[in-house]
């Protein structure tokens, strides 16, 4: 039986993609068998994330509708071994997502995967609903800013009703927030919400924090999941995020900033 | 927090404004989440009821549901226009 985790947060441009990336990258490094599953039928965009565009032959819809087989669609990772990418459907209307259908393709891959990571569209219509359906965990992208904040809060109120644990009354999926785009130096400055400040208005357990960076421009730029450029300070930190994803503990990282001398400290800067 | 910012007045900081406002929207959201789904429509049947007998505006009639541990009290605010006008 494979665990079913879906990396959600309402609000677009937050870091969805690139954390269903690196979370599914990072689950195979570690040995688990890992399929990765993108949602966002009509726009999809982890192919191009995980550096397999040009290998897509049959998709999630295809797959639905009986036109191919699992193992058709699957495109396997060429850095990682036991990773493999489901894309969504480019030309597809998003009704092709139908709850049954869903139901069967992820059931049939829960006999052979570890992890099904389920790469959520933004917004709270019915692709993301499918996503969340039948998540056992949710790992909630939140941007240390108002409107994500928010959103993520709605999402979370989406998980505890409309999921499907939920509706049968079993076991609430897990939440972890994972805190996107931090930058430690701006809420030392009081520009931006602190950890303890999102913690204090979603108050679900904390995954990890990503810092800023732009390794993540970089790794997009190239279609590598930042999590494999293990100098950089993000993909260090997926890297955390995925160690308590599976139970270990570790402290958090990267955030005092950059060192400041005694006479910066003194005068400022 | 350098040396010279004790001299600077004190301004509240954006992210506590951010934090402020993000804790009020958000127990208001969850507070409307958690009613029943038939609130708005049962508050639209009251409005016409009452307006069979008095024109009132659609603000003036509040449905509130809360719950406690044992029960919940619906709390249905009428407010009337000064001037009573009967229809008939």
């Amino acid at each position: 039986m494979a665990r079913i985790i879906v990396v959600t947060s309402g609000k677009g441009g937050v870091g969805k993609t690139t954390t269903s990336a690196s979370i599914s990258t990072g689950l195979a490094q570690r040995g688990y068998n890992t399929a990765v599953i993108d949602f966002d039928v009509g726009l999809r965009n982890l192919d191009l994330i995980m550096n397999c565009e040009r290998r897509v032959v049959y998709d999630f819809v295809n797959v639905i509708q009986g036109e191919a087989s699992i193992n058709q669609a699957l495109v396997r990772d060429k850095r990682v071994e036991n990773l493999f990418i489901l894309p969504a459907s480019q030309t597809r209307d998003k009704e092709a997502l139908t709850a049954e259908g869903v139901q069967k393709v992820l059931d049939e891959m829960s006999e052979t995967f570890d992890y099904l990571v389920c790469d959520s569209p933004a917004g709270i219509e019915h692709g993301a609903l499918m996503a969340l359906y039948h998540a056992d965990e949710a790992i909630v992208v939140t941007n240390p800013e108002v409107s994500s904040v928010r959103d993520s809060d709605r999402i979370l109120g989406i998980l505890q009703s409309k999921s499907r644990r939920a509706e049968q009354g079993m076991e609430p999926v897990k939440e972890h927030l994972l805190l996107t785009r931090y930058n430690h130096e701006r809420v030392e400055r009081g520009e931006m919400l602190s950890i303890e400040d999102v913690n204090d208005i979603l108050s679900i357990s904390l995954l990890g924090v990503i810092p800023e960076s732009q390794a993540v421009l970089n790794a997009s730029n190239q279609g590598a999941p930042v999590i494999l450029e293990d100098e950089s300070e993000a993909g260090c930190a997926y890297a955390d995020a995925v160690a308590r994803l599976l139970g270990e503990e570790r402290p958090l990282r990267f955030l005092d900033g950059q060192k400041k001398g005694f006479l910066k400290r003194m005068f400022g800067g | 927090m350098s040396f010279f910012d004790y001299f600077k007045t004190k301004k509240k900081s954006s992210a506590s404004i951010a934090k402020e406002r993000l804790q009020i929207i958000v127990a208001h959201e969850r507070n409307t989440r958690e009613q029943p789904d038939y609130l708005p429509e049962l508050q639209q049947e009251l409005l016409e009821v009452i307006r069979r007998y008095v024109a009132i505006r659609d603000d003036q009639v509040q449905v509130q549901l809360d719950r406690n541990d044992s029960c919940s009290v619906l709390e249905l605010n009428v407010t009337l226009p000064e001037e009573i006008t009967n229809p008939q």
